[in-house]
């Protein structure tokens, strides 16, 4: 029966997903999801194609339904080992789901020494009993329910929003164990909600930890474990309409709680974007973009979050704080916003966002270049800044990722492509003298109108000629992008078999960009080995971004913990390590997943005492008693 | 006398330390581990230096990476950041103009590696290693680290620095093990022989001018040369950490301008890390022992000529006995740098633009100097001589064989409990290898009689002067061996010195004592600044372990068993605490007092003590001056 409208769906579907991902054929279908949910409840309705405020935000009211409580995304999309030994990825949401990926067993067990012998299974389903019993504020309470504004204390909701995506809190989860978990969620509706759970927060001296999509891998989600007051967690995700797009000034007024899927798709059905794609986007939440700073992968085209908020409205104990008018630059003393943005719910709840939006791109074009080594490919980057023509997109993968990208193409269909493979691969390490062990390959993604896009296209591609680069092809840049939405997914199927792992990154100077990848990367492998892993880990890297000065550059890493006492706290230990490596070499702290408490320890050092003292004492401004208790940041 | 008189003022300037105790405990030098020997030439005398000379030489390299071409490193280097930085600031000139000028000082610095010549190097060494020396022997294992270290990282080689055969045994060893060949800091004076300077150019060496104080276009181009070798690793690089060839067998004060260079690209991100291997190269009979004394007594050095060598010929028919070269334990750059040295300081400014280092980063190399510094010293292979060398020097009218005999043997057993790396096998008995030292070094000691005694009677008698003169020659050469075992009994001599001194029992007093000793010595032994309780902790340990001395918490007091060895100790040290006293008076007014005077200034009585002859070394009276100078005992004056 619930499949009833799912043609229906369909065709909608694929008007307003964006292009890059249409191609993803076989439907992340958000409709029906409210029906299976629906149909789980035991009613059931047909949705029709009109009710198309049904968000998946709307959904994530009970958000354990359609996602993982203990891994990452959706319940249906995990990766396995099927009989035959071959790894495939289920459900139908991405273009990779129901495909065979042959090459990905032997690629998982020769980097990491793992085997499918040995598994590490996680418990099955969440043992509501082991899950702290909650302490209320019964006064809070007793308020609370009076404004008619939804909670609950039900074990499974307080779990899910008790966490982020840090490895120690998804192997916490897998193992069953859980540590402080907030006492009570709520769903406020609205901003005007948000202000009265504030006001009863700070009445009754409860402790509010703001939760948009729970994508956070900065333990900022993680409940202090000494905080003796009733912690309440605060879900914006019923906040997730667009309340206004303004076409003549090209801005859009939307609730803090949408998130980044939902966001896109309702601006597209308008003929709009914001261009803001985190490899989160699926998940997170336009708040928590603005709470952490975040960063989109097209930030060439459209920018930053920093760049795209116009206006910011967020509840604080003091009161709301937000701007009167919204001139697109001003000068009226240090930007208020430049206090929220990156204030990971110190200090309040974002509830509303004013955001540059701009006409959806007639034209999107993949593409992707193969470089002798990573050092060439730096230098074309670099030199892609310094003409500051960069494409929507441009990352480059060192060689390591390179294989793990390709570890992860399907089963070919023709004998045709698989010859047509082999003869390219043949031509770059044959013909052009190309090492198989060093060369690397940059992705790319043009945006625009079809004409500009393609002469943009040749602009790049011969400036990547001048240091050794050869174009590979729309399809190795498109699997370079797939991999960046599925390696999450991963690191869920590695987990089953011994292998632990986790993604950061850091922001530097070009000149040291070299220095930092080499640095960073031989210094996790020897820290690794001076603990004890048996298997030399991964340890790869790719720069994400361009800017004038610098680049974003991001670092997976993960290793099999067969053997170990200890694989967490070890696991942290060489984080830990990395990161010191960063600093040294002129690393930033966080280009864009934030402090929080992971890493707050290294704040004083990264903005002197002096300026930690300026936080500070807007902090005690904002607020006085601590409302917002998470620790985060400071 | 002057030193002596400033010793009670200092020292009552010290205040007491606070806390004695140090929280890392002193190992047991005795137990340290050491690698056994293979002797290289065996297979040299069993088969062709011609073949071994032209066989297939393949070196390992860092990373796999192909070392690139001398003229590629050129460009490189008139290319860097660095460069075009100093010439942007140098004024006056144009950029061509400076250019031109860098890329002088560049010909005229940089090797120029040839396989053919190193050939040549390799058979021609083979043939004269084998005729000067019985063995040369290296521990096997520790190439084996080496090997495995020049492939993980840039390897900067540090051999301790004794004679001039260092480098060459240096270059010829690693050819040997099919290891690469280093790069080699030489002196400028080598390019002063025709031919000869070149062909060490072409096996590896570059050359660096003695001083360049104020030039900042040559800094700048050594500086960048030696860095840009090391970050491509191109080769390994190898330099004397003590600067200049040690003329007294002690290992003199490290310097630190090439330490600081090649730290550079580690602090600065730009290589992971950098293992620096200190090498102890021990000589049985230093080639150079009777000019060493010579130029001590003010003769000066005889400059650097390819006739000079060809001269040199006739040392070809002595006995030089063997050589010993112990490859120390890489000690990693990053792992000493690990909470000492912040890399962050060096992220506000662009990495090209010189800075004067922090004072932290000064501290650390100076530390990190003196640390290899002692690794080599630990490692020197020590031969029995040694031992009788430094018993005769306390023995001046002679002494009975078989009391001498005995002293060594006693002698054997506290530096071996002192962690002395003594060649000195089980099997051979105290008597027979005292009769072999003495059969070796027969022109420095006469055994008549029963008794053995230094040779101090000249062969042919003289001007009083001229005799003086042999006379205390031939203390020094003897006093050059005895010198090699001191740093074993340094700190538990400071501390019985400090004891004497101190005519108290109580621990506070005599820490003050041993504090103002160590503090005068520094520039004579290798006493690294900052680690005074350190040391302390270690003489107290290494005393107390041989049942010496009685350390309680208030009181260190002296055993009646241990009065020998303290005044064994206190006597092995008195020549020096005698030159300090002695030595650099004559020169108090006249500080910048031409080189033979160190001679000719000061006369003593032939009949005088012994001691007194080695006060009449430069190197006391340079290193006495330089304590008193840093003491502010006295001060210099502009004449």
């Amino acid at each position: 029966m619930k499949f009833v409208c799912y043609s229906h769906v369909c065709v909608v579907w694929v008007l307003w997903f964006p292009p890059k991902l249409q191609s993803h054929a076989c439907v992340p279908l958000m409709y029906a999801e409210a029906m299976v949910l629906t149909a789980i409840r035991g009613e059931l309705v047909v949705i029709p194609v009109e009710w198309s405020w049904l968000t998946l935000s709307r959904v994530l009211f009970s958000r354990q339904e359609v996602m993982k409580w203990n891994g990452w995304g959706y319940s249906d999309s995990r990766f396995l080992f099927n009989k035959k030994g071959q790894a495939e990825f289920t459900g139908r949401r991405y273009r990779l789901s129901g495909m065979v990926l042959p090459s990905l067993k032997d690629w998982f067990e020769s980097t990491f020494g793992a085997s499918l012998q040995h598994k590490s299974p996680a418990t099955a389903t969440l043992n509501a009993s082991a899950v702290p019993f909650p302490s209320l504020n019964e006064a809070f309470l007793q308020d609370l329910k009076s404004t008619g504004i939804p909670f609950s204390h039900e074990a499974e909701d307080r779990v899910f929003r008790a966490h982020g995506h840090c490895l120690h809190e998804i192997f916490a989860l897998r193992e069953g164990k859980f540590g402080r978990v907030p006492d009570l969620v709520v769903w406020p509706n609205c901003h005007e909600d948000v202000v009265k759970t504030v006001d009863l927060a700070c009445r009754h001296n409860v402790c509010l930890i703001p939760y948009g999509g729970g994508t956070s891998v900065s333990s900022a989600l993680e409940c202090p474990p000494d905080e003796t007051r009733c912690i309440v967690s605060l879900d914006t995700s019923q906040m997730s309409r667009i309340l206004w797009i303004d076409e003549k000034n090209l801005t859009a007024h939307v609730e803090a709680g949408i998130v980044g899927q939902d966001l896109e798709r309702l601006l597209n059905e308008s003929g709009y974007c914001t261009g803001h794609e985190p490899d989160s986007m699926e998940f997170s939440s336009l708040g928590g973009w603005v709470a952490t700073r975040a960063s989109g992968m097209k930030k060439n085209v459209y920018g930053n979050i920093e760049d795209l908020v116009v206006h910011i409205k967020m509840v604080c104990p003091r009161g709301v704080v937000e701007k009167s008018c919204q001139g697109p630059r001003v000068s009226i003393g240090p930007d208020i916003h430049h206090f929220i943005m990156g204030s990971e719910g110190t200090l309040g709840v974002v509830t509303e966002v004013t955001i540059k939006i701009r006409p959806m791109p007639e034209y999107q074009k993949y593409g992707s270049v193969v470089f002798p080594n990573f050092e060439q490919g730096v230098a074309c980057l670099r030199e892609v800044a310094k003409q500051r023509c960069a494409p929507a997109s441009i990352r480059l993968m060192d060689n390591a990722q390179f294989q793990f990208g390709h570890a992860l193409k399907p089963q070919v269909s023709s004998i045709f492509t698989s010859f047509l493979d082999g003869l390219k691969k043949f031509y770059i390490t044959k013909f052009k003298g190309f090492d198989p062990h060093h060369l690397c390959v940059a992705t790319l993604l043009f945006e625009g109108d079809r004409e500009r896009v393609l002469q943009h296209e040749k602009q790049v591609y011969d400036i990547a000629a001048k240091f050794g680069g050869l174009a590979a092809g729309e399809d190795n840049g498109q699997r370079g992008y797939m991999l960046t939405f599925v390696i999450a997914y991963l690191r869920d199927l590695g987990m089953d078999y011994y292998v632990i792992g986790e993604s950061f990154e850091t922001s530097v100077p070009w000149d040291r960009v070299l220095d930092l990848c080499r640095n960073v990367k031989e210094r996790i492998v020897r820290e690794c080995r001076e603990r004890g892993v048996q298997f030399p880990p991964l340890a790869t890297c790719r720069v994400t971004q361009t800017y004038d000065a610098g680049a974003c550059v991001y670092f997976y890493f993960a290793f099999n913990y067969r053997g170990l006492a200890d694989p967490v706290n070890i696991y942290g230990r060489v984080e830990h390590a990395a990161r010191e490596e960063i600093l040294a070499n002129g690393g930033s702290l966080s280009h864009h997943h934030g402090v929080g408490k992971l890493r707050k320890h290294w704040m004083p050092e990264s903005i002197s005492d002096v300026g930690i003292g300026m936080l500070k004492s807007v902090k005690e401004y904002v607020d006085p008693d601590n409302i917002f208790g998470s620790r985060n940041l400071l | 006398s002057v030193s002596q008189s400033c010793m009670v003022r200092i020292s009552s300037l010290y205040p007491p330390p606070l806390a004695l105790a140090s929280c890392a405990k002193p190992r047991d030098p005795a137990l340290k581990k050491r690698d056994d020997f293979e002797d290289i030439l065996e297979e040299r005398r069993s088969s062709s230096d011609l073949r071994y000379a032209l066989r297939c030489y393949v070196p390992v390299v860092y990373k796999g990476i192909a070392p690139c071409k001398p003229g590629v490193l050129k460009t490189a280097v008139l290319q860097s950041d660095r460069l075009r930085h100093v010439m942007s600031k140098e004024t006056g000139e144009s950029a061509d103009v400076i250019r031109e000028e860098a890329s002088g000082i560049l010909e005229e610095m940089a090797h120029r590696l040839r396989l053919g010549t190193v050939r040549f190097f390799a058979y021609s060494l083979s043939k004269a290693f084998k005729a000067l020396f019985q063995r040369v022997r290296v521990n096997e294992d520790g190439i084996q680290r080496l090997q495995q270290s020049i492939q993980e990282h840039p390897v900067v080689l540090l051999p301790s620095h004794r004679s001039y055969m260092d480098f060459l045994i240096m270059s010829y060893i690693l050819y040997t093990y099919d290891l690469s060949l280093p790069v080699i800091a030489a002196g400028m004076d080598f390019l002063g022989m025709k031919i000869v300077g070149e062909m060490l150019r072409m096996s590896g060496a570059f050359f660096i001018r003695r001083s360049f104080g104020g030039d900042k276009l040559y800094w700048a181009v050594f500086s960048e040369y030696v860095k840009t070798m090391l970050r491509n690793g191109y080769a390994p690089i190898e330099f004397f950490l003590e600067g200049t060839r040690s003329r007294t067998c002690k290992s003199l004060t490290p310097k630190l301008g090439l330490l600081n260079i090649v730290m550079e690209p580690f602090f600065k991100g730009e290589v992971f890390d950098v293992s620096l291997v200190p090498i102890s190269i021990s000589y049985e009979r230093v080639l150079e022992e009777a000019l060493y004394a010579r130029e001590l007594l003010g003769v000066p050095k005889p400059k650097e000529s390819t006739s000079g060598l060809l001269k040199a010929r006739k040392i070809l028919s002595e006995d030089y006995g063997s050589i010993h070269v112990y490859f120390g334990h890489p000690v990693s750059l990053r792992s000493l740098a690990q909470g000492r040295i912040n890399r962050s300081q060096y992220n506000l400014l662009p990495r090209h633009i010189p800075r004067r280092p922090s004072q932290e980063t000064q501290a650390f190399v100076n530390e990190t100097a003196y640390r290899l510094v002692r690794l080599q010293e630990e490692n020197m292979v020590l031969r029995p001589w040694v031992l009788v060398a430094a018993l005769l020097l306390q023995n001046p009218d002679g002494v009975d064989m078989e009391r001498l005999v005995e002293q060594t043997s006693w002698l054997r057993g506290l530096a071996v409990s002192f962690g002395a790396f003594l060649d000195w096998p089980d099997y051979v008995s105290a008597s027979k290898a005292v009769a072999s030292s003495l059969a070796l070094h027969t022109g420095l000691v006469r055994t008549e009689g029963g008794r053995a005694q230094l040779a101090m009677e000249p062969k042919e008698p003289g001007s009083p002067e001229e005799d003086l003169f042999d006379r205390a020659a031939s203390v020094l050469s003897c006093a050059s061996y005895r010198n090699q075992i001191l740093h074993v009994f340094l700190r538990p001599a400071l501390l019985g010195m400090a004891m004497q001194m101190a005519e108290a029992s109580r621990k506070d007093d005599i820490y003050s004592c041993f504090s103002f000793l160590r503090d005068v010595f520094s520039n004579e032994f290798i006493l690294c600044p900052g680690g005074t309780v350190q040391d302390f902790d270690e003489a107290c340990y290494m005393l107390t372990k041989c049942a010496a001395v009685h350390v309680q918490k208030q009181e260190v007091v002296a055993t009646e068993k241990g009065q020998r060895i303290l005044s064994f100790l206190t006597s092995l040290f008195q020549p020096f605490l005698k030159g300090y006293q002695v030595g650099p008076a004559p020169f108090l007014e006249l500080v910048d007092y031409p080189r033979h005077f160190c001679f000719l200034g000061f006369l003593p009585s032939a009949t005088s003590e012994l001691t007194c002859y080695e006060a009449l070394s430069s190197d006391v009276q340079k290193n006495a001056l330089a304590a008193l100078l840093r003491m502010k005992v006295v001060r210099k004056l502009k004449v």
